[in-house]
C-alpha cells in the first residue's frame, strides 16, 4: 500500500496536464471533422436548401372532441372550414395577387391589405391569415385559379359546429379565438394566435379533454412555395369525446316549453345526481361566437334585458318563495316546535307586533296541520313555525339543506344564493335582526335567495330519502376509439337534516300539493304518473302593492316569479325537476305545467323511446 | 502594495487572445441581432458592449486579487452562491417558464453563472488539500459529490438543465484530472451500468420520451428537430468561404431559433464559412491550451487545479454549444463564451480570465 501513497507534486500534475491537452485537442478535432462534413462535403446540398428556405414547418390542427348527450345524440361536432392565407415571400408581386384575390372572393382590397398591414415590407415565410372560413363557391373560384395566385394558400381547418342551435347553449358553452391576454397568461402553452379555445361552459371546463394535440409536418417546398416533399409528419392527436349527463329529448322539450319566457328548467336523476336538463331562456347562438360576431350583435346580446348570456339555472338568484317552506317544515319538525298533529288557525293574516302579515289567500285556510299547510301553501302556518324557531335555527336547517351555498357543479360562476342569519345582518347593515323579518324568511321571501339548481338538489334529496348528491354534468369521457377515459360516479355532498319520519311527513305534504283537490299544484296532475311537488310565487322587490290591480295589469317586470319543484314517481322517483319562470305570475299556472310536461316526456316510456329512436336515426 | 513584478509577469498574451475573441464575438453578435427580421434587436448589441465593460472591470478586480486568498474564502463564496440560488428559486423573476433571474434594479443576473466559479474554487480547495498520486477513493469523493450535487439540484429546479449539466461536467473534468483511485473508478462504472437500466425501467412513459427526444432531436421534428435542421442548413450553406458578413440568410429570416444566444455559432459559420469557423475553433483551442499552460507552469496545487477547473468550464461550454449547433449534441441552453449574448455569461467568463491571469502572474511569488 505504502509505496503508492505519494503526495502529488508538480511533475505528477504536469504529466496529467499533457494528457488533458491531448484529450481537449481530440475533442476539437471531432468538431473540426463535423464542420468539414457539413460545410465542405454537404455544403453544396445545404446551400441549395438554404437558397429558398425550402424546409418549412406546417402545423395541422387536432380535431376537437365531440360532445354527446347521455344517449349518444351528437350535440357538437366539427365541420371543415377553408382559410385563406398569404406567404408574402412567395407572392410576387403582392399587390397584384391581392387585387386578383379580392375580386375572386368579393372582399375589398383594403380589408385584405389591412391584414397584411406592417408586415408588407418584410416579406416573410410566415403565412398571414387573410380570410377565415371562405364559402365553398369562393373556395372553388380560388382553386381553379391557383396558378395565377402565387403565395396564396388554402388551409382546411376543423371548425366547431353546434348542431342543435341554441340548445343547452349555457351548459355547453362556446369556443372563440384566444385573446392576446390569454396567450400571455401562460395557461395555454400549446396555443398560438388564431387558435380557438373553450371560453364558457363545458367547452371551457373540459378544454383539456376536448383539445387534443396539434401535429405538423416538415416539408420541402419549391420556388412557388408549393410542397414538393413531405419530410416528416407528426400526426395530430384528436381530442376526446365527451358524453354529458343531459338528455337531449328532455332538453329540447324544456326549451320549447320555455320559449318566449325568461327562466330556467333543471332536472336531475335523484339517485345519481345526473343533470338531465339544464335549460336557460332566452338562449343564444353559439355558432355566432365561432364565426365571429359583429360589434352590434355582441352589443345587442349584452344589452338584452332578459340577459340571454346568463345561465339562469345556476347564476339566477331568486327568492325561493313557498318552495322554501320545505326547509321551514323540516326545521320545525326536527326541532319539535310542531309535529304531525299540530294544528293552527289561519284567518288569512297573522298579527306580529303591530304589523299584519297576510296569507296569500285572503279568506284564510281555517284549521291547518303541516300536511295541509304544505299542500295549500298556508303562509300563516309557516309564519308561526318561523317565529317559534327563530332566525338562526331556521337558517341552520336551510343551510344544511344546501341553500345559500354553491352546489359545487362543475361550471364557472355558480351563484351562492343567500340564507340570512342575525350575525349576517348585523355585519352587513349594522342593524340588529327584527323578529318580523324571520316571518318573511320562513316563507322564502325577505333576504332569502336561491338558484333553481339549489332547489333542485334539495327536492332531489327529499325524493331519494335524504341524500344530497353533487349535480353532475359529465357522464363519461371516451377516446375516439370508444375507450373510456373517465366515467363519473355519483358523489354524496351531504344529507338533509331530517329523520325518516320528518321526510315522510314533508313528502306527504308535497304529494297532496299535486294530488289533493285543494292542492296548489294540482294542475301538474297527470293520469298514470304519480307526481309530488311544491309551488312558489316569489314577490318581486319594489312591486307596487296595489291590491286592486288585477293579475294581467301588473307590468312585466313587477310580476311575480313562478316556481315549481317536483319529483316523480312519488315512490322510487326517477326524475326531479325545478322550474323557474321570471315574472311568470303564479307558480301553479306558469311553472307547474312545464314541470309536468318534462315528467310526462320522461316517464311515458313508449313515446320517449319513439322520440329517442327518431333523433338517433337522424344522425 | 504594488509589486513591479506584476507588470513583468503579466500575461499579455492571454489578454490579447481574450480581446481578439471578444471583438470577433461582438462582430458576430452585431450580425445576429441586426439582420434578424421582423424585429431587429439592435439594443441588445449595445447592452452587450456595456456588459463587456462590466466584465472587464470584473477581470481587473480578479487579477488584482491574489488567487491564493480564494483558498481561504472558498467556503464563504460557495455559501453565498448557494443562498443566491435558493433565493432565486423562491423570489426570482419568472421568464419563459423558468425562474433563473435575480433582479437588481435595472439589471437581471443569473446566479447559476456565478455558481460555476464557486464550485470550481471549492473543488480546487478540497482536491489540492488531499491530492495524492494514488487518486481519490469513493469515501474521499463524498465531499466533492455534495459540493456538486447541491448547486446541480437547485439549478435543475429552475429549470436550467444545460447549466446544471455544465456544473457536473466541470466537476467531472476536475475529478478525473486529480485522478480517481482505480478500484473506486471501477466501482463507479459498474454502479452506473447497473443503476442506469434500473432507473430507466422505473421511469414513466412520458419521461422516457422526453429523455429520448433530448438525446435524439429528430424525434421531435416540429420542435428541436426542426431547429437542428435549420442550424445545420445555416452552417453547411456557408460552405468554404461563407456568404459574407451580414449576408447570412438563415439568420436574417428568423429560421434560426435563439440566434443571438444558443445558435450564434450557426450565424458565424454561415457568414464566414469553413475558413472562418476553423479560425474561430483554433482561437478557442488556443485559449484552452493557454489556460492549461498556466496550470502547467503553476507550482502550487491549488492554482493548478483552479486553472484546470476554469479551463474545463470554457472547454465544456465551447464544445457543447458548437456541438449542439452542428447536431452532435442534445439541444440545451448553453452559451458560447465571449460570443453569445448574455450579461451574466460575459461577466462570469471575464472573471474566469482574470483569475487565470492572477494565477499566471503570481507563479513566482511566495507568500
Amino acid at each position: 500500500m505504502g509505496k503508492y501513497l505519494k503526495t502529488a507534486d508538480t511533475d505528477w500534475y504536469k504529466q496529467r496536464l499533457i494528457r488533458v491537452i491531448l484529450c481537449v485537442s481530440g475533442a476539437f478535432f471531432i468538431l473540426l471533422l463535423r464542420l468539414f462534413y457539413l460545410q465542405v462535403v454537404q455544403g453544396q446540398e445545404l446551400r441549395r436548401l438554404s437558397e429558398n428556405n425550402c424546409i418549412r414547418l406546417q402545423s395541422t390542427d387536432a380535431s376537437r372532441g365531440m360532445i354527446f348527450d347521455r344517449n349518444g345524440i351528437l350535440l357538437v361536432d366539427n365541420r371543415p372550414a377553408f382559410d385563406l392565407s398569404i406567404i408574402l415571400k412567395d407572392a410576387k408581386p403582392v399587390d397584384r395577387t391581392i387585387e386578383k384575390l379580392a375580386k375572386l372572393i368579393e372582399v375589398p382590397v383594403s380589408e385584405l391589405m389591412k391584414k397584411i398591414g406592417h408586415n408588407k415590407g418584410i416579406l416573410s415565410y410566415k403565412p398571414i391569415l387573410l380570410k377565415q372560413d371562405i364559402g365553398r363557391d369562393a373556395l372553388a373560384a380560388v382553386d381553379v385559379r391557383k396558378f395565377d395566385l402565387p403565395g396564396i394558400v388554402v388551409n382546411v381547418k376543423p371548425r366547431r359546429h353546434y348542431i342543435k342551435r341554441q340548445s343547452a347553449a349555457h351548459l355547453i358553452g362556446y369556443l372563440s379565438e384566444i385573446s392576446s391576454d390569454e396567450l400571455k397568461s401562460g395557461k395555454h402553452p400549446e396555443c398560438k394566435g388564431g387558435d380557438f379555445i373553450g371560453k364558457f361552459g363545458v367547452e371551457k371546463i373540459f378544454e383539456r379533454f376536448l383539445k387534443g394535440k396539434r401535429g405538423g409536418r416538415q416539408v420541402e417546398v419549391n420556388v412557388m412555395g408549393q410542397v414538393v416533399k413531405v419530410l416528416k409528419t407528426v400526426d395530430a392527436l384528436p381530442g376526446q369525446n365527451i358524453y354529458l349527463t343531459i338528455d337531449y329529448i328532455l332538453q329540447k322539450k324544456a326549451e320549447a316549453l320555455l320559449e318566449g319566457a325568461a327562466g330556467a328548467v333543471v332536472a336531475m336523476d335523484p339517485e345519481t345526481g345526473d343533470i338531465l336538463v339544464m335549460a336557460s331562456s332566452p338562449s343564444f347562438d353559439q355558432n355566432a361566437f365561432v364565426d365571429g360576431m359583429s360589434h352590434k350583435q355582441w352589443e345587442s346580446l349584452i344589452s338584452n334585458p332578459l340577459s340571454p348570456m346568463e345561465n339562469k339555472a345556476i347564476q339566477g338568484e331568486y327568492p325561493p318563495a313557498s318552495t322554501f317552506k320545505i326547509a321551514t317544515a323540516i326545521a320545525g319538525l326536527e326541532e319539535g316546535v310542531i309535529d304531525e298533529n299540530t294544528t293552527m288557525h289561519c284567518p288569512g293574516y297573522y298579527k306580529y307586533g303591530n304589523r299584519i302579515y297576510r296569507c296569500w289567500r285572503r279568506g284564510g285556510h281555517g284549521s291547518v296541520d303541516i300536511v295541509k299547510a304544505l299542500s295549500q301553501s298556508c303562509d300563516v302556518f309557516f309564519y308561526q313555525v318561523g317565529q317559534k324557531l327563530g332566525i338562526d335555527p331556521l337558517a341552520f336547517y336551510a343551510k344544511a339543506c344546501g341553500l345559500g351555498s354553491a352546489t359545487g357543479i362543475n361550471l364557472d360562476d355558480e351563484a351562492e344564493g343567500l340564507i340570512p342569519t342575525s350575525a349576517w345582518k348585523k355585519r352587513r347593515t349594522g342593524i340588529s335582526w327584527q323578529g318580523g323579518e324571520t316571518l318573511s324568511v320562513a316563507i322564502g321571501q325577505g333576504f332569502d335567495l336561491s338558484t333553481p339548481l339549489q332547489m333542485l338538489v334539495l327536492t332531489s334529496a327529499l325524493a331519494n330519502g335524504g341524500t344530497r348528491y353533487k349535480p353532475l354534468i359529465l357522464k363519461s369521457v371516451k377516446t375516439v376509439d370508444g375507450d373510456i377515459v373517465i366515467q363519473s360516479k355519483r358523489q354524496i355532498i351531504g344529507r338533509l337534516p331530517a329523520g325518516k319520519k320528518t321526510l315522510a311527513i314533508v313528502k306527504k305534504g308535497l304529494w297532496e300539493v299535486v294530488n289533493s283537490p285543494k292542492g296548489t299544484g294540482r294542475i301538474a296532475h297527470i293520469k298514470g304518473i304519480d307526481i309530488s311537488g311544491k309551488t312558489g310565487t316569489a314577490q318581486v322587490v319594489g312591486r307596487s302593492n296595489d291590491p286592486h290591480l288585477s293579475e294581467k295589469d301588473i307590468p312585466y317586470h313587477f310580476k311575480d316569479h313562478a316556481w315549481f319543484v317536483s319529483y316523480a314517481p312519488s315512490v322510487n322517483p326517477q326524475i326531479a325537476v325545478a322550474v323557474l319562470v321570471e315574472h311568470g305570475g303564479h307558480g301553479s299556472t306558469a311553472a307547474a305545467p312545464i314541470a309536468r310536461e318534462i315528467i310526462r316526456t320522461y316517464l311515458e316510456k313508449d313515446e320517449y323511446v319513439r322520440q329517442l329512436k327518431a333523433e338517433i336515426s337522424k344522425q | 502594495m504594488f509589486d513591479r513584478r506584476f507588470v513583468k509577469y503579466f500575461d499579455w498574451g492571454l489578454l490579447g487572445l481574450t480581446f481578439l475573441i471578444g471583438i470577433l464575438g461582438l462582430v458576430t453578435l452585431y450580425s445576429a441581432v441586426t439582420s434578424a427580421t421582423p424585429t431587429p434587436q439592435k439594443t441588445l448589441y449595445f447592452k452587450q458592449m456595456i456588459w463587456y465593460c462590466a466584465g472587464m472591470t470584473g477581470m481587473v478586480l480578479s487579477f488584482l486579487i491574489n488567487y491564493k486568498s480564494l483558498y481561504r474564502w472558498a467556503p464563504a463564496i460557495y455559501a453565498v452562491c448557494i443562498l443566491l440560488l435558493i433565493y432565486v428559486l423562491i423570489m426570482g423573476k419568472y421568464v419563459g417558464g423558468a425562474r433563473r433571474w435575480l433582479v437588481l434594479g435595472p439589471i437581471s443576473i443569473q446566479p447559476s453563472e456565478l455558481v460555476k466559479i464557486a464550485v470550481i474554487i471549492s473543488l480546487a480547495r478540497y482536491y489540492s488539500k488531499f491530492s495524492d498520486t494514488r487518486g481519490f477513493t469513493l469515501r474521499e469523493l463524498f465531499t466533492p459529490l455534495i459540493l456538486t450535487a447541491m448547486p446541480f439540484i437547485l439549478i435543475v429546479k429552475q429549470p436550467d438543465l444545460g447549466t446544471a449539466m455544465v456544473v457536473v461536467l466541470i466537476a467531472g473534468f476536475m475529478t478525473v484530472f486529480v485522478k480517481i483511485e482505480r478500484r473506486s473508478f471501477l466501482c463507479i462504472i459498474t454502479a452506473c451500468t447497473i443503476t442506469g437500466p434500473l432507473v430507466w425501467f422505473l421511469l414513466k412513459g412520458y419521461q422516457k420520451k422526453r429523455i429520448l427526444t433530448f438525446i435524439d432531436p429528430d424525434r421531435d421534428p416540429l420542435g428541436a428537430g426542426y431547429h437542428i435542421i435549420q442550424s445545420k442548413i445555416a452552417i453547411g450553406s456557408g460552405m468554404i468561404f461563407g456568404k459574407g458578413y451580414l449576408k447570412g440568410t438563415q439568420n436574417a429570416l428568423s429560421f434560426l431559433p435563439e440566434q443571438h444566444t444558443d445558435f450564434i455559432f450557426s450565424v458565424l459559420a454561415e457568414e464566414w464559412g469553413f475558413v472562418g469557423s476553423v479560425g474561430m475553433l483554433f482561437l478557442f483551442l488556443m485559449l484552452i491550451i493557454w489556460g492549461l499552460n498556466i496550470a502547467y507552469r503553476c507550482r502550487d496545487p491549488f492554482g493548478t487545479i483552479l486553472a484546470v477547473g476554469i479551463t474545463a468550464m470554457m472547454f465544456w461550454q465551447i464544445f457543447i454549444n458548437i456541438g449542439m449547433a452542428m447536431g452532435l449534441m442534445p439541444i440545451v441552453g448553453v452559451t458560447l463564451p465571449f460570443i453569445s449574448y448574455g450579461g451574466s455569461s460575459i461577466v462570469s467568463i471575464m472573471i474566469c480570465v482574470g483569475l487565470l491571469m492572477s494565477i499566471s502572474m503570481r507563479r513566482f511569488l511566495f507568500e
